[in-house]
């Protein structure tokens, strides 16, 4: 405990630094702007901004880069309250009690009791973060091939499990998605694959490019052909101020929400989104009063809010500590250290510390700099929902060409988001889901690496995979998921799972 | 005549025996599964105990038209295919034309001129805003996101055939 006290210190004196401290302010900064924007997810935010922390040392980029995704976490729910407009959809479930509290002129409360609990969440997830991604990391480092083998495999069916979706459809998704990732040289051998003869090919294609097309572009495809102008209500600051009577409902839906989405956030998954669906689910069992959900009850803003703020924090356990990513977020960022030659795993803590707790240290300086943006600066903030969308998105789009061109100076690049954001578009319409997909294509080249060293090592040998304990527990964990998808397909009733998506659309 | 009833999003579902949406996409991925099975044969495949590059995106491949297949099989419940549905796809595709345009032009005519053009169009041509807006927003965008980007954050942007 005293080792990790004196590491978070180290972390301080890395995070309190004026230039950190300036990127940590930037991210937030554009992250609410980004969460605030229908059209512009954190994710394409994140892709977006990536080129722009290349001539950047690892350690500020990762710094910036998380600010942007808590900041949309953030941003997100002042959309959702004021105007019934989800900024990102972990915010969702915000829009419902949120905007009742709107309607009822208690908005400026809404958007302080998702703020402080925000903060708290987040606050609270980070020491979580803090406690458990290095024993987890120092446990990962036994790993051998066949046992990350494994963790990828079940990784990739967690996320398609916990989606809630057909299991074929999101099982398609992540195969597209490795192979995407496997486009290339061959990791092994040099051989070129799926290249068309195209020389830039050869170094497989991007992770911008495809997030950007798939959640970028296809949204603004979507958004563009119905397009509206919409009404934004400011609040004034004296409303600000919830009262004690808010305030003390809130306490404990923050408390449940801060533990239920830092435990979510590790799962592979879209964590931020399923844990606020199941916050506010739980808050409305265990309210005495549960008919006042969905007309302006407060608990139904405090508990999801917190939720997706800690969720965003325990999203970083397994990409800190393990070196994979839970969900295409973190594989951005996880891109974003490797592209400045930072190797993740389980020996980032031990070799990088800088980069482990600077980065920690600078979650908790984020979350006051959000904690002080979101408040008072609410009304700046909402400004920027007065560009009509018609003038916006062909900014998002210039931004698209410049970020995605930036990154590896070639226009294939563009290519590749144009067939993305093409490939996206007909996912969204015909009911498939990109974040397998997104995933499948990061942790590809690592899973074929693995996977061919474990065959190498145990000389071809398959059954590696199942006589090393952690790997056949692993591996026992996905043949559970996969039996309970098809008994839930072969019954046809409906689970938690489509009953949190039921939700969604309400 | 009977009305059809509705499907899970609020579709009509085929009464005249036509497609679903999962049957629709389910052959795709199975072609393409099939498809790339068979480019990755070409591939130095291996041997299961000592894989090429060409094992795992046959099997891959083959994983994808099993899905693939499996979701038209299932697929009958879900909304009926119609072109319809893609309605709002002809914006996205002329979205999509412009940016097109900006990776056949951006290293020829440059990154500035690129980005004008590609404004013009989509707040002149597509959005019909008035022309004076639009060519006030076109110079300030194209002319400062290459100050902000090229100078200040000194991202190596393209200069084309005109030197600008």
């Amino acid at each position: 405990m005293l080792e990790t006290l004196g590491s978070l210190a180290t972390g301080f004196e890395i995070a309190l630094q004026p230039q950190f401290l300036a990127y940590a302010f930037a991210g937030c900064v554009i992250g609410t702007l980004v969460g605030m924007l229908p059209g512009l997810g954190p994710l394409a935010g994140i892709s977006l901004l990536l080129p722009g922390t290349l001539g950047l040392n690892p350690t500020a980029a990762l710094i910036m880069l998380a600010g942007v995704y808590y900041g949309a976490m953030y941003g997100g729910s002042t959309t959702s309250i004021l105007m019934r407009i989800p900024g990102e959809a972990a915010s969702v479930m915000t829009c419902i009690d949120g905007y009742a509290m709107t309607l009822k002129g208690r908005g400026g409360a809404a958007l302080a009791i998702s703020a402080i609990g925000s903060f708290v969440a987040g606050t609270l997830s980070v020491v979580g973060l803090m406690l458990l991604a290095p024993p987890l990391a120092e446990f990962a480092i036994r790993f051998g091939p066949a046992e990350y083998t494994s963790l990828l495999v079940v990784g990739l069916i967690v996320l398609a499990y916990m989606s809630g979706g057909s299991m074929p459809k999101m099982l398609a998704m992540a195969a597209l998605g490795l192979l995407c990732g496997m486009v290339g040289m061959d990791v092994m051998t040099g051989y070129a694959r799926f290249t068309g003869d195209v020389i830039a090919m050869r170094d497989g294609l991007g992770i911008v490019p495809v997030a950007v097309g798939l959640f970028g572009i296809s949204e603004i495809m979507l958004s563009a052909a119905k397009a509206r102008e919409v009404a934004v209500r400011q609040p004034r600051l004296r409303e600000l101020v919830p009262t004690g009577a808010e305030l003390k409902a809130s306490v404990a839906p923050i408390a449940r929400g801060s533990v239920l989405g830092f435990l979510i956030g590790i799962i592979p998954g879209s964590a931020h989104i399923i844990s606020s669906f199941v916050s506010y689910g739980i808050e409305r069992r265990l309210s005495k009063t549960p008919e006042r959900f969905g007309t302006g009850a407060v608990e139904g803003v405090a508990g999801p809010e917190s939720a997706n703020n800690a969720a965003a924090s325990g999203a970083f356990v397994p990409m800190l500590a393990l070196g994979v990513p839970s969900g295409p977020i973190p594989a951005v960022m996880l891109a974003a250290i490797m592209i400045h030659g930072v190797i993740p795993g389980p020996l980032l803590i031990a070799e990088r510390p800088d980069i482990f707790w600077g980065f920690i240290a600078s979650m908790y300086v984020g979350n006051v700099v959000l904690l002080i943006l979101n408040l008072p600066l609410v009304g700046l903030f909402i400004q920027v929902l007065r560009i009509p969308y018609r003038y916006l998105y062909p900014l998002i789009l210039t931004l698209c060409v410049i970020g995605v061109y930036a990154v590896g100076q070639s226009v294939v690049d563009i290519w590749i988001m144009v067939a993305m954001g093409f490939l996206g578009y007909a996912m969204r319409k015909l009911g498939y889901e990109p974040a397998p997909l997104v995933l499948g294509m990061v942790i590809a080249p690592q899973l074929e690496l693995s996977f061919r060293q474990s065959l190498a090592l145990s000389g071809g040998d398959y059954s590696i995979f199942v006589t090393r304990p952690t790997s056949a527990a692993l591996l026992a964990l996905a043949v559970i998921l996969l039996a309970l998808s098809v008994r839930t397909a072969l019954t046809q009733r409906a689970d938690w799972r489509q009953r949190l998506r039921l939700e969604e659309r309400v | 005549m009977a009305q059809a009833p509705s499907g899970a999003s609020g579709s009509p579902r085929p009464a005249d025996g036509g497609l679903h949406d999962d049957q629709v996409s389910g052959v795709a991925l199975a072609i393409a599964g099939v498809l790339i099975a068979l480019q990755s044969w070409q591939y130095p495949i291996g041997s299961l105990a000592e894989p090429g590059p060409g094992y795992l995106p046959f099997a891959l491949g083959l994983a994808l038209a099993g899905c693939g297949v499996l979701v038209a099989i299932a697929g009958g419940g879900s909304p009926a295919f119609r072109w319809r549905q893609f309605d709002d796809g002809l914006k996205g595709l002329a979205i999509l034309a412009g940016l097109g345009f900006a990776a056949l032009a951006l290293e020829r005519l440059g990154y500035r001129i690129t980005i004008a053009v590609l404004l013009l169009y989509y707040l002149g041509v597509l959005e019909r805003r008035p022309w004076l807006r639009t060519l006030v927003l076109t110079a300030i965008v194209s002319l400062g996101s290459y100050y902000v980007f090229a100078r200040l954050l000194r991202v190596p942007l393209p200069i084309g055939v005109f030197g600008f």
